[in-house]
């Protein structure tokens, strides 16, 4: 418990850095905040009055002070594009961007890791050589690319798949919000047309998002198991006649998922970031879509916000992935 | 007493990229009820190789070609795989040097002796972990209830060899191959880990199978040795026997290099040459024939075993 305080003691300079560098890169950014809101008729008395009006009239470390302060009380600012306050439309956002990366990441772990311990056991078989397709095709295909083609085939050419419009089809409503992710918010009120609605819609962005993380993680756990196979501890197993099951599943695989569980968090981050082309492409109001509408209208406060909610989450998951690692190695537990 | 193991005419080879590697050559040895032997040699001869072809632990690259290994009247070389998983563990086991990188670690030393019991003895959950408290008891680990939740890397080396051989006991088999058990643990837990097998072999009736370089130890604990050079047995014989009167230059060569605590270091002698290349096609009928100061014209003819006198075999036409 003490260790975890201090984890998240050590992270807090990293989100002090993360403050100020991209307060410090919204306002050096092209593009002038004043300006695109005044429209392109406005006369530059009335830019310079909304100049003054959004405090960018006056010199930067006053503007970065009055912004942390606001930081302080919980205000992220407001965003010129919605008119809503940024903490509003993060939170609001934010469950959209979550279930989607959880269920691609999901999707992922549910076929890279059964294909890379195949791939280990039996080397040299076709689970081995499909594990290597997917592992090439995985990092050399863009999502953008894979999103746009699963558009394409899926629902264009097939018709399987319903209009990338978002969370829901225009006939449904949103279930009453208890977690903020639709899957489980619409279970949870026994609303089975809704699931329906929502599993049909978040199926093509996941697989898209579960596609760019195969490969990472089938190719670490092939690597990693094969190391584990080879150890002397699995000759032990053997030697005491355990059956494959038993040696494969009870001692490698548990011995394998430690690399894999690093390398899962990883690959979380990345499909964070993966996440902001992927809402575009299939209309996901998620946050990554929410901070690219800010970022080419330069609004500074709604990019800011994203930012830092990233830099949390990326605390948090590294959080996490330390006490799923302690509870599956007793090593760590005790270093 | 009758024959735990009886191998004979066994022959192994590994298919490598650079050739086939004739790793064991008709080894033929028998080891009886309750008897320990022990099977000596440099490194590379081919004493791991033997135990691991036994126990069906070979890699893919290896394969027995020829011979018999009679195991309680199960022939090894002709048992399917799964018949071998159910004799590993069972009636034959094995336990390894380095213990500690030989038990899994991440895994409670409990629940791994337990995981041998609830396989091969079919013992629910709580029958199996009960008996694997009681076999941490019988080989001399205190308070075993509470280290039954121990892991690998909280415990001495020589503990988790005590667990190793929990391990390998657990089930009562009839032989135990203990390879090198020994190496990398000090000197007083050496002699700790060869008590607790001898006293369970003898508690059993166990046979065991002593794979070790060092024939000093060997010399302590074995009823019996066998020498090996090569993939070759050279010489078989009652421990006594062997190190009072060897009889193949390879021993004799083996003892003059052995340290002693009344000999002196300069009386050592090194044995000249080395192992030969065994992916050779043209590999001499007796392997040790290019090492060897009594080598005869029919040396390279034909290589043939000899028993020169009861229970003592030798490899060897011109025997010192």
């Amino acid at each position: 418990m003490r260790g975890v305080l201090w984890r998240l003691a050590g992270s807090l300079p990293a989100l002090v850095a993360v403050i100020v560098v991209t307060f410090v890169l919204t306002r050096v950014l092209p593009g002038d905040t004043a300006t695109y809101f005044a429209g392109p008729t406005a006369s530059a008395e009335s830019i310079a009055q909304i100049r003054a009006a959004l405090g960018l009239d006056r010199p930067l470390p006053e503007q970065f002070w009055s912004y942390v302060q606001a930081l302080m009380r919980g205000d992220l600012g407001m965003s010129l594009t919605t008119g809503q306050p940024v903490l509003v439309d993060l939170v609001n956002r934010l469950p959209a961007s979550a279930e989607l990366t959880l269920v691609g990441l999901l999707i992922a772990m549910g076929i890279a890791i059964p294909l890379g311990v195949l791939a280990a056991v039996k080397q040299g078989s076709l689970a081995d050589h499909l594990c290597r397709v997917i592992v090439t095709a995985g990092v050399s295909l863009p999502v953008f690319f894979t999103g746009l083609l699963l558009v394409y085939v899926f629902y264009y050419l097939l018709g399987w798949a319903p209009a990338p419009v978002g969370r829901l089809d225009a006939f449904a409503t949103a279930p009453n919000f208890v977690t903020g992710f639709y899957l489980i918010d619409a279970a949870i009120a026994r609303d089975w047309e809704t699931w329906q609605s929502a599993a049909a819609q978040i199926i093509l962005p996941a697989c898209t998002l579960g596609l760019f993380a195969l490969a990472p993680i089938a190719r670490i756990t092939r690597a990693s198991m094969l190391a584990v196979l080879g150890a002397e501890f699995i000759r032990t197993a053997r030697a005491s006649g355990l059956s494959s099951r038993t040696i494969i599943l009870t001692y490698a695989l548990r011995n394998a998922l430690l690399p894999v569980v690093t390398t899962l968090g990883m690959v979380f981050s990345f499909l964070l970031g993966a996440n902001v082309l992927v809402e575009k492409v299939f209309a996901w109001p998620g946050i990554g879509s929410y901070a690219v509408e800010a970022l080419i209208a330069s609004d500074g406060a709604p990019v800011q916000g994203f930012v830092l909610t990233m830099a949390i989450l990326y605390v948090v998951l590294n959080l996490t992935i330390d006490l799923v690692n302690r509870a599956l190695d007793p090593r760590a537990r005790h270093s | 007493m009758s024959a735990v193991l009886d191998v004979s005419d066994f022959s192994v080879e590994f298919r490598t990229r650079s050739g086939i590697v004739r790793a064991l050559d008709r080894v033929a040895f028998t080891v009886r009820r309750g008897e320990t032997m022990a099977l000596v040699g440099e490194s590379g001869s081919g004493k791991s190789v033997t135990a691991y072809a036994l126990l069906g632990l070979l890699d893919a690259a290896g394969r027995i070609t020829r011979g018999r290994a009679v195991l309680e009247g199960v022939d090894l070389t002709a048992a399917s795989p799964s018949e071998l998983a159910r004799i590993r563990g069972k009636r034959a086991a094995m336990i390894f040097q380095n213990p500690r990188a030989a038990l899994n670690p991440i895994r409670p030393i409990g629940q791994q002796i337990a995981d041998v019991l609830r396989r091969h003895a079919g013992l629910s959950r709580r029958d199996a972990m009960a008996g694997a408290i009681d076999m941490l008891k019988q080989v001399g680990i205190p308070d075993p209830a509470r280290r039954a939740s121990a892991y690998p890397f909280e415990l001495s080396g020589g503990m988790c060899q005590r667990v190793m051989i929990a391990i390998a006991v657990a089930t009562r088999p009839a032989l135990l191959i203990a390879d090198e058990p020994t190496t990398g643990l000090d000197v007083t837990t050496q002699a700790v880990v060869m008590d607790i097998v001898a006293k369970l072999a003898a508690e059993t009736g166990m046979a065991t199978i002593l794979i070790t370089h060092d024939l000093a130890l060997a010399a302590e604990r074995s009823a019996r040795i066998a020498v090996m050079h090569a993939g070759h047995i050279v010489e078989d014989a009652a421990t006594k026997t062997l190190l009072a009167n060897p009889r193949h230059p390879y021993t004799r060569r083996l003892l003059a290099a052995t340290p002693t605590a009344a000999g002196s270091l300069a009386a050592l002698r090194s044995i000249p040459g080395n192992l030969p290349d065994l992916r050779r096609d043209d590999l001499p009928p007796c392997r040790f024939a290019a090492r060897c100061d009594r080598r005869l014209p029919g040396c390279d003819a034909k290589l043939v075993w000899r028993t020169i006198e009861p229970a003592h075999r030798i490899a060897c036409w011109n025997p010192a």
